[in-house]
């Protein structure tokens, strides 16, 4: 494989095109004459200009260059990258769902509008809550308009002086950061030894200016919160709300359900537990999902049904508003609506059934030779840390980047930040037994290496196509786009 | 019976709970406790074979009336445009789609580069320095250009033009009520901001004025006009607009705007209801550390070989927590990659002349459409949409079109009440002078 890729732009050659347009059928005019002197661009933008195989070509030679789950194991810990159904990809595009105007009269759209509303029914039944929007984006997306909901509650019953979200510490970053956009100040509350919520610290911090307590449950280090109804008691009895970022909820299908947990808001990664896909980073879809006392306050439209017709109603007066143009990622719900068909009942409550025992099967096998924070089972993810290694010399990122060269994804490192040289790792159900052997046979040999030939991991990777990148130059010199020399 | 995306055997599973050491699956939820614990059968639809899963998606899927079978002059911010076949071959390799954030640099050369390449194509049409990986949409990146304006110039109010999107105005609000910000409308007078109007409202309070390029009417708004306006008392220039049109109009990059956003939905993306689109965000250099979401940079490895990485990530969530820039996260990368292969195969050249097409064809549709006596309100110039007047509701109106397999356009009536029985007709190049005639005989016959 050739190591550096040419830029698109670097390809360019005058007059050539991939893709050409019918002439014109109607009179022309000349449009320079016909637009105004400010608005007749000059400047013409450097569009790249290739012939239809040298951009297939191109893209090709990109796509050589990045790893999917389709090219092998990808265990990044929180993410859940599980395998992406074929079929999904066939029925997103169906001419009915792909090539749909969202602002057709909503009598041309009932065959899109039943999938959106049988999506969120399933959505309800997973989570156990009593209504669920799919206009959020993604998950982080969908926690800002949970906390928008949650605001507008407390401030609906003449309660203004919520200010304050509190957050673990092994919160996902986002958890804080959704807080902030939705005006709320982040409060962090302590884990304890066994890596979970420190109950008289979240005691200490709940108060009557407490709007609400965003957790994952299964947390972020992969392990289930026992003591949920009582914090739920703590949060409910201080007026406050309970949130649940889903991003984890392939570790409980069909065992727990955050409804019942007493969680009064949930959103939901579509793209990480119902095969979104990823996308290298997106699109993702964030629905969300709450008990009944917040229905009012749900973005709108609101989708609802009657006499087996659909039509969005607009008619919310206490609607948080809108969170997103038109009716949300409507392309990934498809996808996710079609997997969960696909698996029904039963196969969701077995999906979880298998993620959890991957991640307990690779945990036991791994712990000797790391240091396994946390001794009780784990859900759907785990984390051990590198402290081991690292007074050898070998960080976690070193090991992460020896992986590489043995055609693997790295778990997700230096997350969530209260676990030192952090390594968490989520195999997913999708994954053989076989695979998740050889990972661990290959971890456990990198675990030696760090002790007899540490220079081959800490200057791994060997085999990829481009070193380790000097990202400290590239942040202080920033180049962000391509100028032609 | 096995289901095909679980491949865990009995004999596995007995192995696998043998290393454990524990008895059955069900040890391993022990730690839920048994007052929460989910008994009995989730009420999720039955599951479906891969052969009753096809026939009922079509079967729903046909009963929605779709733009390759009707000829639509829909537009109102996502537009009905040709997509090259290479598009969707391109986005289809699964090492693009099933991958994520390309956190390790070594394994995801592909995506951070065809997103470099991205962010190029997007400053070049924009005028700007910098543009992000991208946002969820165009709405939310112009949501979040409100909150980076607040933000840098410490002032709490948004003006927004009326001739905005009414559902981008309404996300606006939304994120603008989070931070406790106030937005301001201001009217428009023939179809553009009013610039008296904006005038009055623009004081030393002022984080920035956002308007929409083509505006929601279609016309082309004075961005010089209210670039002064805005600066002459330090606010922040926001245009919100769409990157085809810039193809063939001045870049609001060179008009003196601060922060440029929009959708790259009329690039390589269908429809789909709504979404996913694709958001872009760009702004002057001076505002580059501001910026919500990923930027990808470009860098160097040991030997000095050309790289590239997720960079200048203090601004993001991962890092900064509730100090970040914004908390997006997953972003709309499969979506930013299907506009460069859009964008890469239609070229210099075919971007500039879709975009010609586009007025030309909107033109043509309009003169035939006075002709026929059909009235056209507002009076000046447009890019690919444009404003009539009919004599009965537009839904009536549409349902008859669709008869005769057009989408009609959209109803204003909807978001702006002095516009009753007003259409917003949308023509691109994807429309046939044949089905332009036949639009205009329809709608010249039931005026
Ligand atoms: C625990 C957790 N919460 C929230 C998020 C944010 O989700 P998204 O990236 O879809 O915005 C993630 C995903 O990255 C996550 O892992």
């Amino acid at each position: 494989m050739s190591k550096d890729q040419a830029l698109i732009f670097e390809l360019s050659e005058p007059e050539r095109i991939s893709y050409s347009l019918p002439e014109l059928d109607v009179p022309d005019i000349d449009l320079d004459e016909w637009l105004p002197e400010e608005f007749n661009r000059k400047t013409e933008p450097e569009l790249p200009e290739v012939s239809e195989l040298q951009l297939m070509r191109h893209y090709t030679a990109l796509s050589k260059r990045n790893h999917g789950v389709d090219s092998g194991f990808y265990p990044l810990g929180s993410c859940t990258m599980k395998y992406n159904p074929k079929i999904n990809e066939d029925v997103a595009r169906y001419p009915g769902f792909a090539f749909v105007h969202p602002l057709q009269e909503e009598e041309t759209v009932q065959g899109a509008l039943e999938m959106m509303y049988n999506l969120q029914e399933n959505l309800v039944a997973v989570t156990g809550m009593d209504e669920v929007t799919l206009q959020p984006a993604a998950g982080a997306h969908g926690e800002w308009t949970g906390l928008m909901m949650i605001r507008a509650y407390h401030e609906a019953n003449g309660d203004f002086n919520r200010t304050k979200v509190i957050v673990p510490d092994s919160a996902h970053g986002t958890n804080p950061a959704s807080a902030t956009v939705a005006g709320f100040e982040a409060v962090t509350v302590k884990s304890n030894e066994k890596g979970l919520v420190d109950l008289e610290d979240l005691k200490r911090v709940v108060n009557h200016d407490t709007a609400a307590l965003m957790l994952t449950n299964p947390n972020t280090l992969g392990l289930f919160e026992e003591q949920i109804t009582e914090m739920a008691t703590i949060i409910h009895d201080a007026g406050g709300k309970l949130y649940y970022d889903g991003a984890n909820m392939n570790a409980i299908m069909g065992a727990a359900r955050p409804g019942d947990m007493g969680f009064d808001v949930v959103h939901l990664n579509l793209h990480k537990t119902f095969t979104g896909p990823h996308g290298g980073g997106g699109p993702g879809s964030g629905p969300v999902g709450v008990k009944s006392d917040l229905i009012p306050y749900l973005p709108k439209p609101v989708l609802v049904k009657e006499n087996d017709a659909y039509r969005f109603d607009y008619d919310r007066p206490q609607s948080i508003g809108r969170v997103k143009p038109y009716y949300g990622n409507f392309g990934i719900n498809v996808r996710a609506y079609s997997y969960i068909r696909t698996m029904g009942p039963e196969g969701l409550k077995q999906v979880s059934e298998n993620a959890v025992l991957n991640a307990n099967y690779m945990m036991r096998r791994l712990q000797d030779a790391f240091v396994l924070p946390y001794e009780q089972h784990c859900k759907h993810e785990f984390v051990i840390s590198g402290k081991k290694q690292k007074k050898l010399g070998v960080r976690t990122l070193d090991m992460a980047k020896r992986l590489l060269d043995f055609g693997y994804h790295p778990p997700t490192i230096y997350f969530p930040i209260n676990v030192e040289e952090c390594m968490m790792i989520e195999p997913t159900e999708t994954e053989s037994k076989e695979t998740l052997d050889e990972f661990c046979d290959v971890l456990l040999q990198i675990a030696k290496e760090a002790e007899d030939n540490p220079e081959i991991v800490q200057e791994a990777p060997h085999t990829t196509v481009i070193g380790r990148l000097d990202e400290t130059t590239a942040a202080r010199k920033p180049i962000l786009r391509y100028q032609k020399a | 019976m096995k289901h095909r995306y679980l491949p865990t055997t009995d004999q596995d599973r007995k192995e696998m709970l043998e290393t454990i050491g524990v008895d059955s699956v069900q040890d391993l939820f022990e730690d839920i406790p048994e007052a929460i614990r989910f008994k009995g059968e989730l009420k999720v639809e039955k599951q479906l074979f891969e052969s009753e899963l096809i026939r009922y998606m079509s079967k729903l899927s046909s009963q929605n009336a779709n733009t390759l079978e009707n000829a639509s002059f829909l537009g109102a911010g996502v537009y009905d445009h040709a997509i090259p076949s290479v598009v969707d071959h391109v986005i289809r390799r699964s090492e693009f789609y099933t991958a994520y954030t390309p956190y390790q640099p070594e394994i995801s050369q592909g995506e951070l580069q065809a997103i470099f390449e991205f962010q190029t194509m997007i400053s070049e049409l924009t005028g700007m320095e910098v543009a992000n990986s991208s946002m969820y949409d165009g709405p939310t990146a112009l949501a979040e250009a409100g909150l980076l304006s607040a933000g840098q110039t410490k002032k709490k109010k948004i003006i927004v033009s009326k001739t905005v999107h009414p559902e981008a105005r309404a996300v606006i609000d939304t994120y603008a009520r989070g931070q406790r910000l106030s937005v301001v409308e201001v009217d428009s007078s023939n179809g553009v901001t009013d610039l008296d109007k904006l005038k009055q409202e623009i004081d030393e309070n002022t984080a920035c004025v956002m308007v929409q390029y083509p505006n929601f009417f279609g016309q082309l708004e004075p961005l010089p006009d209210i670039e002064k306006l805005v600066h002459e008392q330090k606010a922040m220039f926001v245009v919100s607009s769409n990157p085809l049109a810039l193809g063939r109009l001045t870049p609001p990059g060179e008009l003196g705007a601060d922060i440029v956003v929009g959708d790259c939905q009329p690039f390589g993306i269908p429809a789909q209801f709504g979404g996913p689109h694709c958001g872009y965000f760009a702004v002057t250099k001076k505002l580059m550390r501001k910026v919500p979401g990923r930027l990808i940079g470009q860098t160097t490895d040991e030997n000095g070989q050309r790289g590239f990485v997720l960079t200048l990530q203090a601004r993001e969530q991962h890092i900064r927590r509730d100090k970040a820039t914004s908390n997006i996260c997953s972003n709309q990368a499969l979506n930013a990659l299907a506009s460069s292969v859009a964008m890469s195969a239609l070229g210099k050249k075919g971007v500039r002349k879709m975009a010609e097409q586009n007025i030309k064809k909107a033109h043509y549709a309009k003169t035939r459409l006075e002709e026929a006596g059909v009235e056209t309100v507002f009076n000046g110039v447009y890019f690919n949409e444009f404003v009539i007047k009919v004599n009965g509701p537009i839904k009536e109106l549409n349902r008859k079109l669709l008869t005769k397999g057009i989408i009609g356009g959209y109803d204003l009536g909807r978001d702006y009440p002095e516009l009753n029985n007003h259409m917003l007709v949308a023509v691109t190049e994807n429309r046939t002078k044949a089905e332009i005639d036949m639009f205009v005989e329809e709608v010249g016959g039931a005026k």
